[in-house]
């Protein structure tokens, strides 16, 4: 059966990859390439890298923008969740935060940046009333040498990661019970949260905020966008050194990328401090039987964060779709004075191919994604046996391990072996969207009532015919959302089309992010604008389809 | 009205339960051996929890593999035990009439008729037909979420005796129907097993099922 390929095949496009990339970066981080000159083992690259100005303060910008998002997001979702769950402004709040899982990290950093600049959408609304500005304060508010503006990037585009995530684990505890038991024993919503289901909540969702915690350390597109440059953090840093063209860099850049790793790792360890720390201070404060009993100040400002997040989101995507059609702009007007379609007219003849590439390699590897996790779900239910531990724990390894500490290794292989171009693209982007679909897709199928099955079976219908006529159609929904999911992941991701495309594919989002140092705000506008719309239009296309299609049958309505 | 069966499908052929054991983790749940006569109903009684349904699901062939089960299942000369689910030709109905829920009425039924039924007018024939037999005709346009409970069991039922079943597998099916229905309900069931000469399974914790069914009782888990 073509099924029992589904899981070895999924290992070996989600680890090959990423050992492959890691053995290719390893070996030149020691001075070991023959293709470059490197025919021995040495530590020159690390001694180079060490002798970098300022390679200190990057590690720390990294360490700590990491873990600063990290912390502040998930204590946001955890108290809006603690505070929220289970009341009626709770669904309309999700309602509204989950489409922004599919805006891209660049796109949202770019509307961030056009809010929050001294030139922004922000100021401009508070000038020259409350201000006095007639003209941009000289301010350094985006790329702050502290790196909070990409700090603030990060936590609005990880909060509704966390808060889906959150999401479903929620049913593996009693919410609404566990609530009674703890109000009626005097405890505050938030105290009785923490101290009741959040323990085996967050052993769900560990390895999820382990992701957020290694791609806020090593992220390089959100902070070529908001980031500090003197110096920029160490993944950006790297990513320059990589796409040097003099070629004897990439010793360097390989070193930086193993330095990456320990900074990531670094990270992990300290959190898992944290971890500690925090379950040792919550047994004290059970023990010591405090009820915080007036959490209303915190549940507000957990609210408000939420909706602040959003509104940044939402705020910035708009902001970047008025920059697109701006004529004549001036500040402090809150509007522009014109509106035109020069931009995008301007913009469209070099965006075609761009967009092009986007699409197809978006739509190649969000099939691929789908059929193999289609196997491997197909095959567990063959073989009555769930993907454990080990199984999640690789299907996010992507995730976890820093992007730049193995595409680098894997550029190199790809373009000795003379394999660099869409295909490569395809195989790379895989990597990334095959753990989201996977993830998604994974419990609305072993939700599925399998009596459904036995009834087809009884009925005389074969495996596969049950399959074809039953299970699909009934999953329908499911499976096109977890492939928008898929889609929506491919179109945002930067480093890996950067580095596989060497140069030479470029996408959407490669194109946008590459315009951020120019400053060109109505280029930029059309470019993220672009880049934000694609994902919604493949979640329009996942709800629109079933909607179509099953609009007389009443119980296929979500 | 009595289904002909379609093709090769065996009718009033007795289903034999030989020595089948049925355990979880060593524990044995339920032993049995029984002959079900066509036409008649054997129900087996159990409360909650003692895996009466798991017998359903061995003979159907659909048992979870964290079970451990042995013994054979015979339908007249065709052991059941020896072929994939498909082949076994189990009519089940389950607590929840579990019609799907992506096909209209008449397309449920369409889907459990025979492949050897060529010709799309007959076939529609023979849907119609079933649905007259359990009094809803005409509903095939009709979305299946839009049926009253007592509607959906009987389309449920139809669509089963459809399939040219060799036996009646019945997990609860009359344990969500309110008082009133259920009776008739069990009526109809019964009748049509009788009618169609086939045996049939009844696992039930109601004792006015097994009244009803009239026919042996074997208490399990107790």
């Amino acid at each position: 059966m073509l099924t029992r390929l589904g899981p070895p095949l999924t290992v070996l496009l989600l680890a090959g990859p990423i050992l492959a990339g890691l053995l290719g970066t390893i070996l030149p981080a020691f001075g070991y390439l023959p293709a470059l000159g490197g025919g021995s083992f040495s530590l020159d690259p690390f001694r180079q890298l060490f002798d970098q100005p300022g390679i200190g303060m990057s590690v720390m910008l990294s360490l700590s923008t990491g873990l600063a998002t990290t912390a502040v997001s998930l204590l946001i979702v955890l108290v809006f969740v603690a505070g929220f769950a289970g009341t009626r402004l709770f669904g309309r709040v999700q309602h509204v935060i989950s489409p922004l899982l599919s805006v891209p990290h660049a796109a949202a950093a770019f509307g961030l940046a056009f809010l929050i600049a001294p030139s922004g959408m922000i100021a401009r609304m508070l000038s020259p009333e409350l201000t006095g500005w007639e003209r941009p304060p000289d301010l350094l508010i985006v790329n702050d040498p502290m790196g909070l503006s990409m700090t603030a990037g990060l936590i609005v585009k990880e909060i509704p990661f966390l808060l889906l995530i959150m999401l479903a684990a929620l049913p593996q505890v009693d919410l609404a019970r566990s609530r009674q038991l703890s109000t009626s024993l005097g405890y505050g919503r938030i105290a009785g949260f923490v101290l009741g289901p959040w323990a085996p909540i967050y052993r769900q969702i560990r390895l999820a905020v382990f992701a957020v915690l290694a791609f806020s350390t090593s992220v390089v597109d959100v902070a070529a966008i908001l980031g500090p440059t003197t110096p920029a953090p160490l993944a950006v840093r790297l990513t320059g050194w990589m796409n040097d063209p003099d070629l004897s860099m990439r010793f360097l850049a390989s070193a930086g990328a193993l330095l990456q790793l320990g900074v990531t790792a670094a990270a992990l360890l300290i959190w898992i401090g944290m971890e500690q720390a925090g379950a040792w201070l919550r047994d004290n404060l059970a023990g010591a039987g405090k009820r915080f009993r007036h959490d209303r100040v915190i549940r507000a400002v957990g609210l408000t964060a939420m909706l602040l997040s959003a509104a940044a989101i939402f705020g910035g995507l708009a902001v970047l779709g008025l920059w697109s059609i701006a004529g004549l702009w001036q500040f402090p007007d809150a509007l522009p004075a014109e509106v035109t379609g020069q931009s995008w007219m301007n913009a469209a003849p070099h965006i075609l191919d761009p967009l092009a590439t986007t699409l197809l390699v978006a739509l190649l590897s969000t099939a691929v994604a789908t059929l193999l996790t289609l196997l491997c779900l197909i095959r567990e239910n063959e073989t009555g046996r769930i993907a454990g531990r080990g199984a999640l724990a690789l299907i996010y390894l992507p995730l976890i391990v820093p992007q730049v500490a193995f595409l680098f290794g894997l550029q190199l292989l790809f373009i000795l072996g003379g394999a660099a171009g869409l295909a490569s693209l395809v195989v790379a982007h895989l990597v990334f969207v095959l753990p989201y679909v996977f993830l998604s897709l994974s419990d609305p199928w072993r939700a599925y009532d399998r009596r459904y099955e036995a009834v087809a079976a009884g009925l005389g219908k074969n495996r596969l015919t049950t399959l074809l006529r039953v299970r699909m159609p009934m999953l329908l929904r499911a499976v096109l959302t977890a492939a928008a999911v898929g889609f929506a992941v491919s179109i945002g991701l930067y480093l890996p089309t950067l580095l596989i495309g060497a140069g030479r594919v470029t996408t959407i989002t490669t194109e946008a992010v590459a315009l951020a140092s120019g400053g060109n705000r109505r280029v930029i506008g059309v470019y993220a604008f672009l880049q934000s719309a694609l994902p919604a239009l493949g979640f329009l296309v996942a709800t629109a389809v079933p909607a179509l299609i099953f609009r007389n049958r009443r119980a296929m309505r979500a | 009205m009595v289904h002909k069966r379609p093709g090769s499908m065996t009718a009033d052929q007795a289903l034999t339960l030989d020595r089948i054991s049925i355990s979880l983790g060593g524990r044995t749940l339920l032993a049995l051996s029984h002959r079900v006569e066509p036409g008649t109903v054997l129900t087996v009684m159990g409360p909650s929890g003692s895996g009466k349904s798991t017998l359903l699901a061995y003979i159907g062939g659909f048992l979870d593999r964290a079970f451990g089960a042995s013994g054979t299942v015979t339908v007249g000369a065709i052991e059941l035990t020896a072929l994939p689910a498909e082949d076994r030709h189990a009519g089940i109905l389950f607590q929840d009439p579990l019609l799907f829920p992506h096909m209209s009425v008449g397309a449920n039924l369409l889907f459990a008729i025979p492949q050897i039924v060529k010709g799309r007018a007959a076939r529609q024939a023979m849907a119609e037909a079933a649905l007259d037999g359990v009094g809803l005709s005409g509903m095939a346009e009709r979305d299946p979420d839009t049926l009253s409970g007592g509607q959906k069991a009987r389309v449920a039922l139809a669509r089963a005796l459809l399939s040219g079943p060799r036996m009646l597998l019945l997990d609860e099916p009359f344990s969500k129907l309110d008082a009133g229905l259920r009776q008739q309900m069990r009526e109809l069931v019964f009748a049509k097993a009788r009618g169609n000469g086939l045996p049939a399974l009844l696992v039930t914790h109601d004792e006015a099922d097994a009244l009803a069914a009239g026919g042996p009782v074997v208490r399990i888990g107790e």
